[in-house]
């Protein structure tokens, strides 16, 4: 590396072979996807790659909103179910008339659905951005939910509507009644989607996209109209909506009014934030870990919406960038090479930050059981939710693990700052 | 010749208060015309008006002879004319390059397009690697718009200004807050950039006005009092009294 | 039918003034500290099991000033502790917070006290029929709550009128730019603004536990309508909201208590047309639809009035 006179980003620069890295970054996620269910085959670990893949298509699109255009919405979920219930229709459609329609071309159907909506409602919420967009949202999601409760023709009513995926002409001889078939369908859209969505950021639209976040007045001096970028980017975000509730249809094998609810329409934006809504592939980190935490904690514990809740509390507070956003923040210390000067202090940090994390979580779960429920069981230890002890060591972990967490925090900023400021000497941070 | 901005007996109250009272001003093409006047004046609000950020209670204003009174900003920017504000302006969160870039893609006609790779539009490359070299900010290109010092903001905001090539900028108060060895130096970057442009500019710093500007208006309490050559304004009795006094000798 | 339009507008008024009691403290928040608080229903929500429990430890008069009291001091903290740091982030982040706020109390409510309804009874004092119309009792309970959110409201009007604080909160909501310059106690000025909100959301909660049902869900339920009522008077307008209030309570009520659909009207659909979204529109009847109204009204405003009732405010 040279020392240049003037400091510029190094990490931003063109480098010989970042065209290779980036290539080989998408390559390696697509062999990823199809080498995965044949290092993890049992048909849990199926089932749970086939909702993260969908889940991963779902908080991209959802991206394009809130990261790439700054819009909040608290009402995704209604491109994503009514994307889910055109696909079943068309599913059954095909089916009872014959049409050579193979499965796989179904989410591209969702993903129209979803668009289609975007398109009729989309002039009218896009007008206005911020707080009045995300009010908006809510309300246009509520009315959604609501209606298809009443037009039982078209929602199924309560129960939903069902399909059967196999029943669709069969492709190469894949029937995709196999739960393998399905993965390697949602995988191959998984892909496309996430090219696609990636894509898109490096037009002239995603760019502008962009430009209206962070200043949708000064847009208006450049010659564009925020609101039709806006408008775009919610048509976008509508179709791969869609395509996440298409595939969603064909994974289940049903559509019902819970895939256009607010449930659905906050999991999405809790995916997305705690993973990150400042880059590309945060929201792909948020979705694993939200679907991953989804399937593993309800077996574990009846409140694990509410450690969700937690966590997005925290990282709203703490880390509004995300996890993509703590471990970008890492990434000029690494170039620098200052980034061993701050790992004592989060190790250091690290042990009473785990004993506050735990005592969170054995007040919760002894209020959760106090009156009756399975036993706790902590790292191997048991508890008793009725037990004067456990408020104890509950009491301890929480007030002790917090005091002594927030002093050795703060030396983790201090050492932060120290390896930032030699980052910054050496020309790797601005 | 039509001229590049007509301002015809342009009114505007906001509620009960008028802040711009018959206001006439005629900018020729070509030239570059300042506006000048006392804190609260209206100078803003007519970069307002003219730019359509507001629209006025009535009167009307031309660009280039067609009527733009009434239009949305974006309108009247695909028209040609193109402004700075007061308060830098500009997209935090995006790098220098790329601010400059998105106010050069809908001059290069790629609009809402979503099917370009933006990184290898050539004349869009080209021009902005232009407008950076310009305003000497290439060695930032990569970074953060917001973490710029104030300087390269102010400058930054006048790249992004120019960079669609509308024929008529307007810039509202190019060097507030600037040093002097700065203010020269946006001064000769403003006097390069707007070469063959027609030139509207805020401005309180009376050596910027009078060593940059063709022509002179005098803005007070929402009514143009003067309109003349530097020289002209000097030595009018009427400013003198309303406004400049011991500012100009 | 006489006898129903007394009940519903008496209803459909008293529903209004609860909505109010909640629009009024969201509005002056929002217009004061620019966040949308998302949470500001899970407060009414704690105010009904506050109320709850605390009726059931030391009497529901007790209970009755309690309970705001204590949703008061919740929501100060919310701003101090949660809000204040979180400011810095920007308005996105900090409607985000209230947003998680919302979904954690929603399932603390619910790990503590369960998912199904609590007995949540109306005081023993005001259990007896205040008058009969036509034939209908009207529980004197709810000619309570009715005096309780007019006396707040009148009390809300003085407060506005009067008081420094009050007109302070005033000045903010017609110059929303100028908070800014309130000077060092902006800050005990907004947790005051925000603990005074919190308080009367949970005294709304406090009296409508009793008479509408204590549930879990009670937020998750009243929350999206609590929005589409500050929206449709107008953002940042307390009159707008007031108004919004009582029209949005008194359709809700009406549409509840009619059972007309269009097949009733018209007479049923051919049966040889079979089931359509057709059929399925004619058949609903207006109580059935109660619950999507107020949205129907938020999307008509929206095309008609994007600002609002009485809005003034583009954003």
């Amino acid at each position: 590396m040279t020392n240049a006179p003037t400091p510029s980003i190094a990490a931003a620069k063109q480098e010989p072979g970042s065209a290779l890295s980036f290539y080989g970054v998408w390559l390696l996620a697509a062999v990823a996807l199809v080498v995965l269910p044949m290092v993890f085959s049992s048909g849990g670990s199926l089932t749970s790659f086939s909702l993260i893949g969908i889940a991963i298509i779902f908080a991209l699109s959802y991206n394009i909103l809130l990261g790439q255009t700054g819009l909040l919405s608290f009402g995704h979920a209604v491109q994503y179910g009514l994307g889910g219930f055109l696909a079943v229709h068309v599913m059954n459609a095909v089916a009872s008339h014959n049409w050579p329609i193979p499965l796989p071309a179904i989410p591209l159907v969702g993903g129209i659905g979803g668009a289609a909506f975007a398109i009729v409602v989309g002039w009218v919420m896009t007008k206005r951005a911020g707080t009045v967009f995300a009010m908006i949202s809510l309300g246009i999601g509520e009315l959604v939910a609501s209606s298809s409760l009443i037009l039982r023709s078209v929602f199924g009513g309560e129960s939903g509507i069902t399909t059967d995926r196999t029943s669709l002409m069969p492709l190469f001889g894949w029937t995709f009644g196999p739960q393998i078939q399905v993965y390697y369908l949602i995988a191959f859209w998984v892909m496309v989607s996430a090219i696609a969505m990636y894509a898109l950021t490096r037009t002239p639209l995603g760019r502008i996209c962009n430009a209206v976040r962070d200043n949708p007045e000064r847009v208006e001096f450049i010659g564009y109209d925020p609101h039709v970028v806006r408008y775009f980017a919610y048509m976008f975000a509508g179709f791969f909506a869609g395509v996440a509730g298409g595939l969603t249809a064909i994974n289940f094998e049903i559509a019902n009014s819970a895939y256009l609810g607010a449930t659905q329409s906050g999991l999405v934006l809790f995916s997305a934030f705690i993973g990150g809504t400042a880059y590309f592939f945060g929201p792909i980190l948020g979705a694993i870990l939200v679907t991953y935490l989804q399937l593993g904690l309800t077996s574990v514990t009846s409140v694990w919406q509410l450690y969700f809740g937690i966590i997005f509390i925290g990282i709203v507070m703490f880390a509004p960038g995300g996890i993509a956003g703590i471990l970008m923040k890492h990434r000029p210390l690494i170039r620098a090479g200052t980034l061993r000067t701050v790992i004592p202090s989060y190790l250091v940090a690290a042990i009473p930050t785990l004993a506050f994390a735990l005592g969170i979580i054995l007040t919760i779960e002894t209020v959760a059981r106090f009156s009756g429920g399975d036993p706790i069981k902590l790292l191997g230890i048991p508890f008793v939710a009725t037990a004067p002890t456990t408020w104890a060591s509950a009491a301890v972990l929480f007030v002790g693990g917090f005091l002594v967490a927030r002093i050795t925090w703060r030396r983790v900023a201090e050492a932060w700052d120290r390896a930032a400021t030699v980052a910054r000497d050496r020309g790797y941070l601005a | 010749m039509t001229a590049a901005i007509q301002v015809n007996a342009v009114e505007k109250s906001f509620g009960n208060v008028q802040i711009i009272r018959d206001l006439n001003l005629s900018v020729a093409k070509g030239e570059r015309h300042a506006i000048i006047g006392p804190n609260g004046a209206g100078k803003s609000t007519t970069f307002n008006l003219i730019s359509g950020h507001i629209k006025p209670t009535s009167g009307e204003i031309r660009l280039n002879g067609e009527v733009t009174s009434g239009l949305r900003p974006f309108e009247i920017n695909r028209r040609g004319l193109s402004r700075s504000f007061q308060v830098t302006n500009v997209f935090a969160r995006m790098t220098v390059w790329e601010n400059v870039r998105c106010a050069v893609l809908w001059a290069t006609g790629h609009r809402y397009a979503f099917w370009k790779n933006v990184d290898t539009l050539p004349e869009v490359k080209q021009r902005t690697a232009e407008i950076l070299d310009e305003i000497h900010l290439s060695h930032r290109r990569d970074v953060p718009a917001g973490l710029l010092t104030y300087a390269e903001q102010r400058e930054l905001e006048i790249g992004i200004t120019i960079a669609g090539g509308a024929s008529v900028i307007m810039l509202d108060e190019p060097t507030a807050g600037m040093s002097h060895a700065e203010t020269e130096r946006a001064v000769a970057l403003i006097r390069r950039l707007t070469e063959g442009r027609t030139l509207v500019i805020v401005e309180h710093d009376m050596s910027v006005v009078f060593g940059l500007a063709d022509r002179i208006s005098v803005l007070v309490y929402g009514h143009i009092i003067a309109s003349g050559t530097p020289e002209e304004i000097r030595g009018n009795p009427k400013v003198k009294e309303a406004y400049l006094g011991e500012e100009v000798e | 039918m006489a006898e129903l339009i007394v009940i519903s507008t008496l209803n459909g008024v008293l529903f209004g003034m609860l909505l109010f009691l909640l629009s009024s403290g969201l509005t002056v928040i929002f217009s004061m500290m620019g966040v949308l608080n998302f949470a500001h229903a899970s407060f009414y929500m704690l105010g009904a099991f506050f109320g709850y429990q605390l009726t059931r430890w030391i009497g529901f008069w007790p209970a009755l000033v309690l309970a705001p009291l204590l949703v008061g001091a919740v929501g100060m903290a919310v701003e101090r502790y949660g809000l204040r740091n979180t400011h810095k982030h920007g308005h996105v982040a900090e409607l985000l917070l209230t947003f998680g706020l919302a979904f954690a109390i929603e399932e603390i409510v619910s790990m503590i006290w369960g998912k199904s309804p609590v007995d949540y009874r109306v005081p023993a004092a005001l259990d007896f029929p205040a008058f009969t119309v036509f034939s209908t009792n009207y529980p004197a309970y709810k000619i309570f709550m009715l005096v309780v959110s007019v006396v707040i409201f009148i009390a809300l009007l003085v407060t506005l009128k009067r008081t420094r604080v009050g007109l302070i909160v005033q000045a903010a909501l017609t110059h929303p730019s100028m908070v800014g310059h309130l000077g060092h106690n902006v800050g005990r000025v907004f947790m005051l603004v925000f603990g005074v909100g919190s308080a009367l959301a949970g005294l709304a909660g406090v009296i409508a536990g009793p008479s509408l049902v204590t549930q879990s869900d009670m937020a998750a339920f009243l929350g999206p309508i609590l929005f589409v009522v500050i929206v449709f008077g107008g953002l940042g307008s307390l009159p707008g909201a007031f108004i919004a209030s009582l029209l949005i309570g008194l359709i809700q009520t009406f549409a509840v208590a009619l059972n007309g659909s269009l097949a009733s009207v018209f007479g049923p659909l051919d049966p040889s047309l079979g089931a359509s979204p057709l059929t399925d529109i004619w058949n609903v009847t207006i109580a059935q639809i109660a619950p999507i109204l107020p949205y129907l009204l938020l999307v008509l405003v929206l095309i008609f009035r994007p600002m609002g009732l009485l809005g003034t405010r583009e954003s």
